[in-house]
């Protein structure tokens, strides 16, 4: 039994699976190096991520990978859910041990269930394109927080580079702790961390931060909002689907009406 | 606070509001100005409202001052609601001050007709024009075609907006006299006529040079009311395939009639005929996504849809000679003709078959739903059935047998029918 620690990085997975190749020693669990239990069977077998092996091993996969499957794998590794390590090195094996292209095989657990994930990631990142409401600061910074289900901020951050590329923003993480923020030339990853703050207080604006037309919009949105419904064909179920309760505190015109 | 944007708006976005189409997809606009917005590829709905119909653009009249008398409108010249008008800034601004919150994905301009047609048309296109020249915008721009508008004005309004519509709202020209005796069907299909030449045009012109400018990249799109006057599903239907095939549209949309007046012209109905807009929805979505003629879904012995059960589900009941389909040798196009089986498991289907011979339970992994699609399908020659029923057996296995759940909705809608039944 061989126990593989690693940094928790994505380049650290993929050292993790060359090595298990190299050692053709493959791997009972893998688990990020600071959650690692240490085992009193086995072998544990700490990898220290190494840029070039890693990109070999993408390398690998690109020849024998659609761009849509290498997204998948990587939006496995954003998942974030239990197991998810062990299950890229599965479906990385059987796409390195098959003869021939294994994609779209959705009679293979692993793949079906990479595909499965896929889609749950890629919904997850349109609703934060879709559900991120920014609020303009008094220095010009429009700013949102946000708490995906999964991680899917280095997801986003093009789609809002495209859209907004000339206005300032930032995007904070706040499950997470980190942040994007976009300076009308490139986007940075940032921790902007406040020990002082409670996890909920963490990443929120107080309105005295607000641009002075700050709320006025806010109101104009919920106006809006109000008006453009039509009471005879009320549809509480299928709102609830579209817009389950969890996205609500996102979105302004979900939050009681400003006077 | 005191505000008159906030009033104006409660107004304008009012009358809006039934005006169905909030799709914001299919442009082609990418921010390559450094300015603001992108209106690339996939529509975006940023909120739902609590009808459950998706809010992606801001909707607005410019006003809902209108010379004309349409029985079936809201902003009729007789009605007695309260009328208001935006100035063209305060549009700009309100459009850019929610685009840069994320709040929308761009702007759906409509309006009532004052003065004349030109008149109208020529601030709509002022609009549009002060977006893209004066803010750099990006964003998804729908602009409605008033008709009589000229034609310049139509062509100039093509290069500032994604997508021009011409509403049809009424589905024969014989109900259009009677709701709506100033227009007629020749000058609404006019501006429709021309949208569609020009589009043919930059689409030749693109091809000869690069920098042809774009003309309403996401095309046109028209509106029908479902429910205020006679007309059959199958008259509906056939104006649809006629549009969509004469006119190249985009769209069809259908807006199931919301009674908004008391005028003795239109039918009386008490509340919105929602399960019959779904209905159609589904048919118009057979047409163009599935390869179904229109002949297929309704016919002369078959004028309406059935409420109960979808059309697709309503075709195979009326063709069983084509089933069951081996899921394992089948064309894609016949597994789109199962009932229940969507395009995205048609695909899973088709792609995982070339690796192993499909069991149901491989189906089930796959998540393709197997409620209707058991009767109608067959892996490996086995089938989930032991015995034939005939389809009004099926029709009732499906619709209430096995413990099947249905929406509150229409059993609601149903209870209804049949209580006036």
């Amino acid at each position: 039994m061989y126990f593989y620690t690693y940094d928790g990085s994505f380049e650290g997975l993929l050292t993790v699976v060359f090595e298990a190749y190299e050692r053709k020693a493959w791997p009972t669990a893998i688990e990020p190096e600071q959650l690692a239990q240490p085992s009193m069977f086995g072998e544990t077998i700490a990898v220290v991520t190494d840029e070039e092996r890693a990109g070999r091993v993408w390398l690998g996969l690109k020849k024998r990978l659609s761009a849509t499957a290498l997204d998948s794998l990587y939006y496995t590794y954003l998942w974030e859910q239990n197991g998810f390590e062990r299950l890229i090195f599965d479906y990385v094996r059987l796409v390195f041990d098959s003869p021939e292209s294994v994609e779209g095989n959705y009679t293979a657990p692993f793949i079906l269930q990479v595909q499965q994930i896929h889609k749950q990631v890629h919904r997850e990142k349109h609703r934060m394109e879709a559900f991120v409401r920014f609020q303009k600061t008094v220095d010009g910074l429009y700013y949102a927080s946000i708490s995906p289900d999964f991680n899917v901020l280095p997801l986003i951050v093009r789609h809002f580079e495209k859209r907004y590329a000339d206005q300032r923003w930032a995007i904070y993480d706040s499950t997470r702790r980190y942040g994007a923020y976009y300076d009308l030339r490139h986007t940075s990853f940032v921790q902007l961390e406040n020990p002082a703050l409670t996890p909920k207080q963490q990443g929120k604006l107080s309105s005295d931060q607000f641009d002075e037309d700050e709320t006025r919009y806010q109101m104009l949105w919920q106006v809006y909002f109000d008006h453009v419904n039509i009471p005879e064909r009320k549809n509480p179920k299928l709102h609830l689907r579209h817009i389950p309760k969890r996205y609500w505190k996102y979105l302004s015109e979900k939050q009681p009406r400003l006077q | 606070m005191n505000d008159k944007v906030i009033g104006k708006l409660k107004i304008l976005a009012d009358a809006a509001k039934y005006d169905v189409s909030c799709s914001s997809s299919g442009g082609k606009r990418k921010n390559e100005n450094k300015g603001l917005g992108n209106a690339e590829g996939m529509g975006i709905c940023h909120s739902y409202t609590e009808d459950g119909r998706c809010v992606s653009l801001l909707k607005i009249l410019l006003t809902n001052f209108c010379i004309y008398d349409c029985a079936y409108c809201v902003t009729r010249k007789s009605n007695d609601v309260q009328r208001a008008a935006f100035t063209v800034q305060e549009v700009v601004d309100l459009t850019i001050n929610f685009y840069r919150r994320n709040y929308i994905e761009g702007l759906f301009l409509s309006s009532g007709i004052f003065k004349d047609a030109d008149y109208t048309m020529e601030r709509l296109v002022r609009v549009a024009k002060k977006l893209r020249q004066e803010e750099k915008f990006n964003g998804y721009i729908h602009l409605k075609t008033i008709p009589g508008a000229s034609d310049e004005l139509i062509k100039e309004a093509g290069l500032y907006a994604d997508r021009l519509s011409v509403n049809i709202e009424l589905p024969s020209e014989q109900s259009l006299q009677s709701l709506a005796p100033e227009k007629n069907y020749a000058e609404i299909l006019l501006p429709m006529d021309s949208i569609k030449n020009q589009l043919v045009q930059a689409k030749e012109e693109s091809k000869l040079f690069k920098a042809t400018p774009k003309f309403a990249p996401a095309g046109q799109s028209t509106q029908l009311i479902v429910g205020a006057t006679a007309e059959s599903d199958r008259q509906i239907l056939q104006l649809s395939d006629q549009l969509y095939k004469g006119y190249s549209l985009k769209r069809v949309y259908y807006s199931g009639y919301v009674p908004v007046s008391t005028d003795s012209r239109l039918s009386i109905i008490t509340e919105p005929p929602i399960i019959r807009e779904n209905r159609i929805y589904q048919a118009d979505w057979l047409m163009r996504f599935y390869g179904f003629d229109v002949k297929e879904i309704l016919d002369e012995a078959n004028p309406n849809l059935d409420l109960d059960i979808d059309p697709k589900l309503g075709w195979a009941l009326r063709n069983r000679h084509f089933f069951p389909v081996e899921i394992n040798t089948a064309d894609y196009e016949m597994i789109l003709r199962v009932p229940g089986i969507g395009v995205k498991s048609a695909k899973k289907i088709i792609s995982a078959r070339r690796f192993a011979p499909l069991h149901f339970d491989h189906l089930r992994q796959m998540g393709v739903v197997l409620k209707r699609a058991k009767y109608f399908i067959t892996c490996q020659t086995k089938s989930l059935q032991r015995q034939d029923f005939d389809s009004e057996q099926l029709r009732r296995r499906i619709l209430f047998g096995e413990g099947s759940v249905r929406s509150a909705l229409l059993t609601q809608q149903l209870d209804l029918f049949r209580q006036v039944g």
